[in-house]
C-alpha cells in the first residue's frame, strides 16, 4: 500500500523547508532508518529518516524548491506488505491536526485562595520567648507529632545549628532525623526534595538563604512545580527555612532578602514572620503544609522576645495578615525585619498624631490581598515597608494592586519604602544608609499625609 | 575498555527472553511512532527520542522489585513504557492532552507516575540526580530494602552536583544505584571533547563508590549486572555506579542537524550492535523462539503503538479549567 511522507516539523517553530538533498531515488527501496533526504529549515540542515520498509515511488518536490510548508506531501512510498500489520501507515494523511485556537478571553479566572482563621487567643495564657526558642519548639512539637519530620542542613546536629536554632533537637530525635549535611547547598538541597517527592516531610534548613542561590534550581524547577508538571500526582512537602536579609556588616553577598525573589514563584508558599508567636505557628503551618515552603527568618530578630500563647497546638494560617496596630490615618504595610523599622516608625507618628494602621503581612504568597484593599479603602493612603531591594519588590507588587482594586480611595500615591539599589556595602555609615530606615517611613508617611515639615 | 558482555547461552527462561525483547521493541516502535507524530505538528517543543538505547532501561526494569524506584532526565519514554506505564497515557502526554500522565501539563519531559514508582521526567541536566538520592534515602529512613535507579547521561556526568550527591550517597550508604546511560554524545558534544576521563564508571571512586562499565547494547549484560549492583545496595552497601555504553541513533532532539558524528558510524552501529537485533538473532541461534514468535510480538507491538497513536490524537486537550488547578494541594 502506499503512503504519503510529509515535510515533517524538525523544530517547535518550523514552518517552512525545502529539500536540500535528495538520498533516494524513484524505485528504491528503502528500510527504516534510511536517510531519505536533507531538510534545510531555518535552523539548520537535518536529515531526514525513513520510518517504514517501502519503495520510493514518487518524488513530489525537486531539490531546492523554495518554502515549502510543513505536512505537505513531498514523497510516496509503498509499503513493504511483508511486515506484519503494516495497513495503518497511511494513517497520519487523515489525521487532523487543527487543534482549537485559545483565545485570550477564554483564560479562565485564578482561583481565590482559601484562607484560614486565627485561633481565638482568649483566655490563653502567653510565656515569653525568643524567636529563636519559638522556631526550636515548632520543630520539635512537629517532630514528635510526625515521624516523617527531619531536619537538614550545615551544622544543625552536632554544631546545635549556626544559629542555636536547632539546639537540643539532635539529643531529643538522634542522628536519623537531625541530621549534620556537608557544605553541598545544590546537593543537599535536590536529595531533600526527592525525600519529599518520596513521602518524608524535610525541613531543610540553609546557614543563610543567601547561599540558597547554589540551590535555586531544586527549590523552583523541582520542588515548585513538580506538582503541576506532574498534573496534581507528584506534590512535595518539604520546609526550606533559615535567615534571610541583612544581618549586621556582613557586606553584599550575606544581605540579600529574597521575599520578591520566592514570591514570583507559583507553586511555592512564602513565609516571613516577625513576631515570635507567628514564627512558631507559622512554622508549624509550614511543617504540615503538603507543599513546598520557603521560610524566611532573620538573624537579628532571632533573639527578639515575644510573648508565645502557652497551647498544646498553637498554628497560625498561611496566608493571613496580621492587622498589628487599628488606626484610621494611614496603612503601614510591612512583614519579617521590616515591621520592626515599622512599629518605630508608627509610635513616632502617633508623637505628631499621626493615627497609622500597620499590617504585618506575615505570608507573602499566597498574599492576603483583601486585608490590604480594606485598610486602604479606610485610610484612603498606604506606604510599604520591606529591606529587600526596590526593583520588583513585594511593595511594587502591592503598589499594583491597590491601583487595581482602591484606585478611587486613594488620596496619595502609594510610597514603597525599601533597602537602597545598591549591593549592601560593608563601611558601617553606608551599611545603615542602604537600610531602610524609621525616618524614611517617617517621611513618607508624612507625605502621603500631605504633612508640612 | 573490557565491555561485559553475555555471548553464552542465558539462564533467563524463554518467557523472559520474550518479555525482553518484546519490551524494547515496544519502546522502539513507540519511539518511531513519537518522531512521526512530531513531525506532523502534533507533538511540540522538545522530544528526546530513546532509539538505540533500549536495552539499559528494559534490562534493569527486568531485575526491579515492587516497591523500587525510577528516575530520569528528559530522555524519558522508554524508561515509563519498561515500567509499566500505560503507552496511551505515555502518548497522550506527548501530544499534550487531558489522557497524558499529567493531563497534558507536563509533555515529554516531564511525566510521572507515582502508582509505578516512576518520579519523572526531569528538563535540567543533572537535577534528577539528588533527587535520585533523595528517594532512596526515603526508603533507607523508613528502613526498607528497595533500591532507586536514577539514570542519567555522559553529559550529566559534568555537573557539579552528582560530585555533590555521590558524596552524600557514598556517606551516608543511600541504596541508588547511578546508571550512566553514555550514549556517547552530550547533544553534539562528543565525550572526548567534553570530558577530561572517558571512564566514566570509575567517577565515583574518589567518594568510595565503586562502578562498572556494561555493554548496554546487550539487554542480557545489563540485567546481570543491574542484578549485582542492586543487590550490593538492598545489603546496605551501596551506592553503585553502572555505566552503561549505549548509542542514540536519533538527534538530541527532533532538532539536530548531526554534523557532529558521521552517518555511516550511526549505521554501523545500527547494523552490528543493535539491542533488539542482536537478542533476536542470539534467540534464533539458540534456537529458543522462531520467526513466526518474533513476527507475533512485533503485529502485537504495533497495534499498542496505533492504538496509542490513535488515543493521542483523540483525546481532547485538558479543559481550560485546569490552567490554575495543581498548582498548589
Amino acid at each position: 500500500m502506499e503512503s504519503k511522507i510529509l515535510l515533517p516539523a524538525l523544530s517547535p517553530t518550523m514552518e517552512v523547508g525545502k529539500i536540500a538533498k535528495w538520498f533516494v531515488k524513484e524505485g528504491d527501496t528503502v528500510a527504516s532508518g534510511d536517510i531519505l533526504a536533507e531538510i534545510e529549515t531555518d535552523k539548520a540542515i537535518m536529515e531526514f529518516e525513513a520510518i517504514s520498509d517501502g519503495v520510493v515511488e514518487k518524488l513530489l518536490v525537486a531539490e531546492n524548491e523554495e518554502a515549502i510548508p510543513v505536512n505537505s506531501p513531498i514523497a510516496i512510498i509503498s509499503g513493504d506488505d511483508d511486515t506484519a500489520g503494516e495497513e495503518e501507515t497511511s494513517s497520519e494523511e487523515n489525521v487532523s491536526i487543527d487543534l482549537k485556537e485559545t483565545t485570550i478571553s477564554a483564560v479562565p479566572e485564578a482561583p481565590r485562595e482559601k484562607l484560614g482563621e486565627d485561633l481565638s487567643l482568649e483566655n490563653v495564657s502567653f510565656k515569653s520567648q525568643t524567636v529563636r526558642e519559638a522556631l526550636r519548639d515548632a520543630m520539635a512539637e512537629e517532630m514528635e507529632r510526625d515521624e516523617l519530620v527531619f531536619l537538614m542542613g550545615e551544622e544543625v546536629a552536632e554544631y546545635q545549628g549556626a544559629y542555636k536554632v536547632s539546639q537540643g533537637l539532635l539529643d531529643q530525635f538522634g542522628s536519623e532525623r537531625v541530621i549534620d549535611t556537608p557544605i553541598t547547598e545544590h546537593g543537599f538541597t535536590g536529595l531533600g526534595v526527592g525525600a519529599g517527592f518520596a513521602g518524608l516531610r524535610p525541613i531543610v534548613e540553609f546557614m543563610t538563604f543567601n547561599f540558597a542561590m547554589q540551590a535555586i534550581d531544586h527549590i523552583i524547577n523541582s520542588a515548585g512545580k513538580t506538582l503541576y508538571m506532574s498534573g496534581g500526582q507528584m506534590n512535595c512537602p518539604i520546609v526550606f527555612r533559615g535567615p534571610n536579609g541583612a544581618a549586621a556588616r556582613v557586606a553584599a553577598q550575606h544581605s540579600q532578602d529574597y521575599a520578591a525573589w520566592y514570591s514570583h514563584i507559583p507553586g511555592l508558599k512564602v513565609i516571613q514572620p516577625y513576631s515570635a508567636a507567628d514564627a512558631k505557628g507559622l512554622l508549624k503551618s509550614a511543617i504540615r503544609d503538603p507543599n513546598p515552603v520557603v521560610f524566611l527568618e532573620n538573624e537579628i530578630l532571632y533573639n527578639r522576645s515575644f510573648d508565645v500563647p502557652e497551647l498544646d497546638e498553637y498554628t497560625v494560617p498561611i496566608g493571613k495578615a496580621k492587622i498589628w496596630k487599628e488606626g484610621k490615618d494611614v496603612t503601614l504595610v510591612s512583614f519579617g525585619i521590616g515591621m520592626s523599622h515599622t512599629l518605630e516608625a508608627a509610635r513616632e507618628l502617633e508623637s505628631i498624631g499621626v493615627d497609622a494602621e500597620i499590617i504585618d503581612l506575615r505570608t507573602l504568597r499566597p498574599l492576603d490581598k483583601d486585608t490590604v484593599i480594606e485598610s486602604v479603602k479606610k485610610t484612603n493612603r498606604c506606604v510599604t515597608i520591606e529591606e529587600g531591594f526596590p526593583v520588583c519588590s513585594i511593595g511594587n507588587h502591592l503598589s499594583y494592586l491597590i491601583m487595581q482594586e482602591a484606585f478611587d480611595w486613594l488620596d496619595a500615591p502609594v510610597i514603597c519604602c525599601t533597602g537602597k539599589d545598591v549591593p549592601m556595602p560593608y563601611a558601617a555609615n553606608l551599611e545603615k544608609l542602604a537600610l531602610v530606615s524609621v525616618p524614611e517611613i517617617v517621611q513618607a508617611a508624612k507625605s502621603v499625609l500631605y504633612l508640612e515639615e | 575498555m573490557v565491555k561485559k558482555s553475555v555471548n553464552s547461552k542465558p539462564k533467563e527462561s524463554k518467557e523472559e527472553l520474550l518479555k525482553l525483547y518484546r519490551e524494547m521493541l515496544l519502546i522502539r516502535r513507540f519511539e518511531e511512532k513519537s518522531g512521526q507524530l512530531y513531525g506532523m505538528g502534533l507533538i511540540g517543543g522538545f522530544c528526546h527520542l530513546y532509539i538505540g538505547q533500549e536495552a539499559v532501561v528494559v534490562g534493569l526494569e527486568a531485575i526491579a522489585k515492587d516497591g523500587d524506584k525510577r528516575i530520569t532526565a528528559y530522555r524519558d519514554h522508554g524508561h515509563m513504557l519498561a515500567c509499566g506505564m500505560d503507552p496511551n497515557g505515555v502518548m497522550a502526554e506527548l501530544t499534550g492532552r487531558e489522557g497524558g500522565f499529567s493531563k497534558g501539563k507536563g509533555g515529554s519531559m516531564h511525566m510521572f507516575s507515582k502508582e509505578k514508582n516512576f518520579f519523572g521526567g526531569h528538563g535540567i541536566v543533572g537535577a534528577q540526580v539528588p533527587l535520585g538520592a533523595g528517594i532512596a534515602f526515603a526508603d533507607k529512613y523508613r528502613g526498607n530494602k528497595n533500591v532507586t535507579f536514577t539514570y542519567f547521561g555522559d553529559g550529566a556526568a559534568n555537573q557539579g552536583q552528582i560530585y555533590e550527591t555521590f558524596n552524600m550517597a557514598s556517606l551516608w550508604k543511600i541504596p541508588v544505584i547511578f546508571v550512566i546511560e553514555n550514549n556517547q554524545y552530550a547533544m553534539g558534544t562528543s565525550i572526548k571533547r567534553g570530558s577530561s576521563t572517558p571512564d566514566l564508571y570509575t567517577r565515583g571512586l574518589a567518594f568510595g563508590i565503586k562502578g562498572e562499565m556494561v555493554d548496554g547494547m546487550d539487554v542480557l549484560a545489563v540485567s546481570k549486572a543491574g542484578k549485582k549492583a542492586a543487590d550490593i545496595c538492598r545489603k546496605g552497601q551501596g551506592p553503585y555506579i553502572l555505566e552503561m555504553k549505549t548509542y542514540r541513533y536519533r538527534g538530541h532532539s527532533m532538532s539536530d542537524p548531526a554534523k557532529y558524528r558521521t552517518r555511516e558510524e550511526v549505521q554501523q552501529v545500527r547494523k552490528q550492535q543493535d539491542p533488539i537485533d542482536s537478542l533476536r538473532d542470539k534467540m534464533l541461534k539458540w534456537k529458543i523462539a522462531s520467526e513466526d514468535e518474533f513476527k507475533d510480538i512485533d503485529r502485537d507491538v504495533k497495534k499498542i503503538v496505533n492504538e496509542a497513536s490513535d488515543f493521542a490524537q483523540k483525546s481532547p486537550e485538558p479543559d481550560v479549567s485546569e490552567l490554575y488547578t495543581d498548582v498548589y494541594l
